[in-house]
């Protein structure tokens, strides 16, 4: 499975990574020869074989919805690139 | 004093041969005069473990100590330690201070264990030579132009090198046991579920299992004991109970059954390494085991199966780390995009980034059947392969890696041979099964590494294993040269 240039731009713009020019044949050939080991794969039957997203198999466990964490938003932010009255300032996102 | 196991520690406290200060800062002078060779660690605290030394000292007198009070431990640098920093050895997280203690951390330190230190990582647990690290690679000291294996390396040259009495590893695709096989120690990774996730940086979390290296097995009982158990700030936590895994080291080896899968000894194997895997299980014959020839057919889709699920779950762990609300951020963004982008691309290294991408393409619209889902029935049938062989042994052995220490430089420019170092590993994460590596016979002055699969939660069984093997050989109380007497 080989890749282009032009792909690795779309995965590196939904993967939200900014990648030189000068970087993209090289992630190119990269990501194709890693994607190449996958080959192996379509050579497996998998007929009536289920999914496996966990070990154990075991399924989400559940809780009382009720408060237990307290408060430590000045902690958090604290370790932040830039806030302001408790709240994390980005770059505008609206005009 | 470094060279002691954790019992033989735990008797000197008690008996005021030293005291936890000076023990601590004996290993604190160790990691000072030493590692500079090694690039083991990545942040020392000496201030802090002195502190939680003194207060050890104290509990020791007054008779409140436990088993681990006083002896002093390394944390690899993935678990959240509150008020240390905390990389996992990113530029990213460079200048994250963690706000909270993994509950790994926690249960260590209530168990009165002074943190050293946090220990040099391949980057976010991604790789299997410790090459990718932003603080620079660290050094095998059996030789220190060769790699000490990853991702957890830097805890394995510690405690190869006698930094540390122990330390904390994690375990996603070999992370524990290719390290501890690389320099000669012995690693443990429990079942998945077995010790909590809380606090340890996700990589890719049905895979990540925590761990330990130490010495010889039955340190790795004593610690284990005390950093497992079900967590419920751990959604994939287990509620079977912890055991007391020092109780059954001493169990006889008489009649159990150890299975043999070929597809661990077929080519890519090196003949030395083989070699000394073969004389182990000679020495288990002797202590009254039977090998019996098993069957793993999947073990090569382990590769791929792995490699697609890993990616796809770091690609979705990984995208937390956005500049937003901790971690690096690029200067002057234009905008929230041009932010996420550049934040991201300075903050991660190129191992990082190619895994987030092929994980991101494997996820990606008109590719998840064929490469996700595929990868997750592929899993399944590895899973089966192993409960199929359980019926029949109690344990399953084969080597830990084809190789032994390979050079720096020697594979860093060839991610898919990288990958290949991983075959006899990767299987055991997607089967969520408990596994060690213990040293056996070096190859060419180089360490060894035996892996011993165990059933799911048989760790008791695993360490009583690898205890008998250790009370019978001397190979784990070999050191390398260099590190003082």
């Amino acid at each position: 499975m080989s890749l282009t240039a032009s792909d690795v731009k779309k995965i590196s713009h939904l993967a939200r990574l900014a990648i030189s020019e000068a970087d993209i044949q090289k992630y190119t050939s990269d990501l194709s020869n890693i994607l190449d080991t996958f080959a192996v794969m379509n050579e497996a039957n998998v007929d009536g074989v289920v999914p496996m997203a966990n070990p154990q198999d075991s399924t989400q466990r559940l809780r009382e919805d009720v408060v237990t964490e307290v408060n430590a938003r000045d902690k958090f932010q604290a370790i932040a690139p830039n806030t302001e009255s408790g709240l994390y300032l980005v770059p505008k996102v609206l005009e | 004093m470094h060279n002691k196991s954790l019992t033989e520690l735990a008797a000197d406290l008690r008996a005021g041969t030293y005291t936890s200060v000076e023990l601590t800062q004996h290993f604190l002078d160790r990691i000072e005069q030493y590692d500079e060779s090694l690039n083991s660690f990545i942040t020392v605290t000496p201030a802090l473990a002195l502190a939680a030394a003194a207060k050890a000292d104290v509990q020791i007198a007054d008779g409140t100590a436990g088993p681990l009070t006083g002896i002093p431990m390394a944390h690899k640098d993935i678990f959240c330690t509150d008020g240390i920093k905390t990389s996992c050895a990113s530029k990213m997280l460079d200048n994250f201070i963690a706000p909270y203690d993994a509950t790994v951390v926690e249960k260590l330190k209530q168990a009165g264990m002074p943190i050293l230190g946090k220990t040099n990582m391949d980057e976010f647990a991604m790789g299997s030579s410790n090459e990718n690290s932003f603080y620079g690679p660290v050094k095998n000291p059996w030789d220190t132009t060769r790699v000490p294996g990853g991702s957890s390396g830097g805890s394995a040259a510690a405690v190869a090198a006698r930094l540390a009495p122990i330390a904390t590893g994690t375990d996603t695709g070999g992370s524990i046991r290719q390290p501890a096989s690389l320099t000669g120690i012995t690693g443990i990774k429990p079942t998945y579920g077995r010790v909590s996730r809380f606090g340890m940086i996700a990589y890719a979390s049905s895979l990540d299992q925590g761990g330990v290296f130490a010495r010889d097995a039955a340190d790795c009982a004593l610690i284990l004991s005390a950093m497992s158990g079900f967590d419920e700030k751990d959604s994939t936590s287990s509620e079977v109970a912890s055991e007391d895994y020092v109780a059954a080291l001493d169990k006889p080896l008489q009649g159990l059954r150890i299975g043999i899968p070929a597809q661990y000894f077929d080519e890519g194997l090196e003949a030395d390494v083989a070699a000394s895997i073969k004389s182990a299980l000679e020495q288990y014959k002797a202590l009254g085991a039977e090998l019996v020839d098993i069957k793993l057919p999947n073990t090569k889709l382990a590769i791929p199966s792995y490699y697609v699920i890993a990616p796809a779950e770091c690609s979705a762990n990984l995208s937390r780390l956005d500049g937003v609300r901790y971690g690096h951020r690029c200067d002057d963004p234009v905008d929230l995009e041009d932010m996420y982008k550049r934040s991201r691309a300075e903050g991660f290294g190129s191992e990082v980034k190619r895994r987030i991408m092929v994980g991101t393409y494997a996820l990606s619209a008109g590719y998840y059947d064929a490469y996700y889902l595929k990868a997750q029935k592929l899993r399944r049938m590895i899973k089966d392969d192993f409960v199929a062989a359980f019926a029949d042994v109690d344990v399953i052995m084969g080597p830990v890696s084809p190789t032994t220490a390979f050079k720096i430089g020697e594979k860093s420019d060839d991610p898919v041979s990288m990958y290949l170092q991983d075959i006899y590993t990767l299987a055991v994460n997607l089967a969520g099964l408990p596994a060690m590596s213990i040293p056996v016979e070096a190859a060419a002055g180089l360490p060894v590494g035996l892996q011993i699969i165990g059933n799911y939660f048989d760790e008791a069984r695993l360490l009583n294993v690898a205890h008998q093997f250790q009370q019978a050989t001397d190979f784990h109380k070999q050191t390398p040269q260099g590190f003082g007497a």
